[in-house]
């Protein structure tokens, strides 16, 4: 009797979640990154194999990591947000982390959509994404002059989170 | 007029539904014939209801009638017809409709063609299909009445999502339909058997046809949808595994695991609890799907209808159901008995390893596509898993499963020999070897997985091959099943050639070009000439205009466009393509740049084709198997 049980409470397990994920929305989580240093790196970029860029070139700046892929479908729907950041925002820089994803793909992504990156960091096997504590793409981290991580958002940005979130902690880091 | 008579159409579908679930399960617990009599014609009523239903939603789109808010929100007067009527099923809640309309049409057809069944198991199945139907039409009138107005109405509707405005879409959504409700017959069945407690090599033979033919439209539904994304969204990938992809996955997968235990319990009366378990799974995965794609939950690049209000109801709806036909299958699976023993090398044991590699695949399909749910009902957000997960969880359940492929046919039910196999299997070695090498010499295999991916292709068709050969003497016994079972796995040789070959051969240049400039891709020269604009009936669009030659000898001329359609606003890349059965030529437009340059891309994609034409082959099996003498004879007859 018992193991004709084991679907059912494999499907009221499921359930739950199920249930939870319709009340629930995405928001910004604690990290364990936040006011920490940033994870180091020296990554080649995605335009430019040979290039290779290091965090300590970006310290004395604030600038914005975004993990993003060709493959992700939040992704594009958030890129659009980006494009208007860099407008709005040109003193920042904003880094793009492409990951797990290949170099063809991700370049065609970016003329297709447009590029709002100053750099992007080409990470096919997902090292830095893993020093970064990446759950899943999209995520965004906000770095201040000091190299130390200050905001961190989880899954698409919204017009909304840029307005009410990004913009305030830039401007309190005097970007 | 129109659409209140089709409002209330629905609403009498729902009655009927509801009484015909009660006559039926009551009719068959007390063994009331008279009762059980009631369930064909009221099947046949509640059919013609749901179709005028249909009707109606359709006529107010070709009359235009902006005074109903689907056909507003769907439509436009500028939307030619086909699309108009492809529009029905363009949202939500026409999908709704389409789904009962395929749901009622499945239990007439099993009302028709059960005249040999015993009635109490035909009273039973009806009446847990119409309960599933009264569910869904309950759904519709509760959270998403396709016939709900709009007072005023307005002078012009939104327009068809362009996305939805191409050939494939007319046909897709009705297709995968007829496949995810097409599991509610097996889904019925296994209940039908639970209730009954009894299940024997005669329920089996009932099953398979119609799982069978379930399967035939799921797995054109699917090749469809591939071949719609490919054409459409305009950058050349044919599978994302997206939510919406995975959603019609599952049930994909989980369904070629109770085809394959259904020819187990059919012929040597074993894995029972087992292919109830899988048929109940198939379906509740179908259902699932749709709680997936219609509450919202999980973002994707196509879900078209997101409204997480009516995730509530689905999700009750998907507790009753699954939750209930799997608590009465906790109850009841004992009774039915595991069935016979089988040797540890025998078709019964290769079959069961078939099972297991598919349900986990489906597991793992599941866990990807929930994943980003997981995380979000834990408050870390909505992400995406995507390709680098599955693809490299796919590779190693598939490569087993077509080793399994081309060897499992060749095995002995009941026990068999390792001599003997051993001995049969030099023909898949031999072809295996021979794919490979050929696809060395042609242009080398850049990858270990390249590699098995060929190995493989030749060694399923070498296993077929074999099968076949060994028939050669009285090739008249042969059943229309064996063919089917020959054509469905030659269908998978192709579809694995296809993929092999795309995935290590494809190429693609992104560039900007000038009228006038020309670019060399696998041995082809594309000369953009120019880019003209052009007015279509409802978008205005750029068309460029790409002569395509090859050695100096013109090939084709390509006409990619970027169409801006005019209610919708949102600009569209309308990839052009040229297609034979060796490689196609893919050419999108990008953007136009301020020096009047545009961005272009070009794709050469060899043997592409053959992804989309294996799932045909697969289907053609399928339905060759669907239809074999022996479903005929003892189903037809009263």
């Amino acid at each position: 009797m018992t193991r004709w049980l084991i679907p059912l409470v494999l499907f009221g397990a499921l359930l739950v979640f199920l249930a939870r994920g319709l009340n629930l929305d995405p928001r910004e989580v604690p990290s364990p990154l936040i006011d920490r240093p940033a994870p180091a790196f020296a990554m080649p970029t995605l335009a430019d194999p040979a290039r290779v860029v290091r965090r300590e070139e970006l310290l004395g700046k604030v600038w914005l990591l975004n993990v993003w892929a060709s493959w992700c479908g939040p992704c594009r729907t958030e890129h659009p947000q980006w494009l208007k950041l860099a407008q709005r925002q040109p003193a920042v820089t904003l880094i793009g982390l492409n990951y797990k994803d290949e170099r063809d793909a991700a370049t065609a992504w970016l003329q297709d959509l447009g590029n709002p990156y100053t750099d992007s960091l080409f990470d096919p096997q997902g090292q830095l994404g893993l020093d970064y504590g990446v759950y899943g793409v999209p995520e965004t981290f906000v770095v201040d002059r000091d190299g130390i991580v200050r905001f961190k958002h989880v899954g698409p940005l919204t017009h909304a989170v840029v307005r009410e979130q990004i913009e305030p902690v830039l401007k309190r880091l005097g970007a | 007029m129109i659409p209140t008579l089709g409002h209330g159409a629905l609403m009498l579908a729902l009655l009927i539904a509801l009484a015909q679930a009660a006559l039926g399960l009551a009719g068959a617990a007390r063994a009331n014939e008279r009762w059980m009599a009631w369930m064909r014609p009221l099947t046949a009523t509640q059919a013609l209801l749901v179709l005028m239903a249909f009707v109606a939603l359709a006529t107010s789109f070709v009359r235009h009638d902006f005074s109903v808010y689907y056909v507003a929100a769907h439509s436009n007067s500028h939307l030619p017809l086909a699309y108009r009527l492809a529009a029905v099923w363009g949202g939500h809640e026409g999908s709704l409709l389409l789904w009962v309309l395929m749901l009622v049409g499945w239990m007439l057809a099993v009302a028709w063609r059960s005249r040999g069944l015993p009635l109490v198991f035909v009273a039973r199945v009806l009446a847990v299909m119409s309960l599933l139907s009264a569910g869904f039409v309950l759904f519709m009138l509760a959270t998403s009445n396709p016939f709900e107005r709009l007072l005023p109405p307005v002078r012009e509707g939104s327009d068809l999502n362009p996305l939805l405005q191409d050939p494939g879409m007319v046909l897709h959504p009705p297709m995968l339909y007829m496949g995810y409700v097409g599991f509610s017959v097996a889904f019925s069945f296994a209940l039908a058997a639970l209730m009954g407690g009894k299940l024997d090599a005669a329920w089996a033979r009932w099953t398979r046809p119609w799982t069978i033919a379930a399967w035939v439209f799921l797995t054109l539904g699917i090749a469809l949808g591939s071949a719609w994304a490919y054409n459409e969204l305009g950058w050349g990938g044919w599978w994302f595994w997206d939510p919406v992809e995975n959603a019609s996955f599952m049930p994909w997968l989980a369904g070629t695991a109770l085809v394959h235990s259904l020819a187990v319990s059919e012929k040597r009366g074993a894995f029972k609890a087992w292919t109830l378990l899988l048929a109940l799974l198939a379906f509740s995965l179908s259902l699932l799907g749709t709680f997936l794609v219609r509450s919202g939950v999980l973002s994707s690049v196509h879900a078209f209808a997101t409204d997480p209000k009516r995730g509530l109801f689905i999700l009750v709806f998907l507790a009753l159901v699954i939750g209930g036909s799997l608590a009465l299958y906790a109850v009841r699976a004992g009774a039915v008995g595991l069935g016979q023993r089988f040797g540890n090398l025998s078709r019964e044991s290769a079959l069961l390893l078939n099972n297991l590699l598919l349900v986990v695949a489906t597991g793992s399909v599941l866990l990807g596509t929930l994943y980003p749910l997981f995380l979000d009902a834990l408050g870390l957000g909505k992400v995406s898993v995507g390709p680098p997960y599955f693809d490299s969880v796919f590779r190693w359940l598939m490569a087993p499963l077509l080793l399994l492929l081309g060897a499992g046919p060749l095995l002995r039910w009941k026990d068999d020999a390792f001599s003997t196999l051993v001995r049969r299997l030099r023909w898949p070695m031999a072809s295996g070897l021979l794919v490979l090498a050929s696809a060395w010499l042609f242009g080398g295999a850049a990858s270990a997985w390249s590699c098995t991916g060929y190995a493989l292709a030749g060694w399923v068709l070498g296993g077929v091959i074999e099968d076949l050969l060994s028939w050669r003497a009285n090739w008249r016994q042969l059943t229309r099943a064996q063919w089917g079972m020959w054509l469905a796995h030659t269908g998978v040789a192709a579809f694995v050639l296809g993929v092999t070959t795309v995935q290590t051969h494809e190429s693609s240049r992104d560039l900007r070009m000038q009228a006038g400039d020309t670019v060399a891709l696998a041995g082809y020269d594309f000369r953009f000439v120019d880019a003209a604009a052009i007015a279509g009936p409802n978008y205005a669009a750029a068309r460029g205009r790409v002569e395509v030659s090859r050695a100096g000898q013109p090939v084709t001329t390509l006409w990619p466009e970027k169409r801006v359609y005019r209610v919708q606003r949102n600009p569209m890349t309308e990839a052009a393509i040229d297609s034979n059965p060796v490689r196609d030529l893919y050419v999108s437009l990008g953007e136009l740049l301020p020096d009047g340059s545009w961005t272009v891309r070009v794709q050469h994609k060899p043997l592409v084709i053959w992804i989309w034409l294996g799932c045909l082959i697969m289907a053609l099996g399928g339905a060759l198997a669907a239809s074999d003498r022996r479903y005929q004879r003892r189903q037809g007859r009263p």
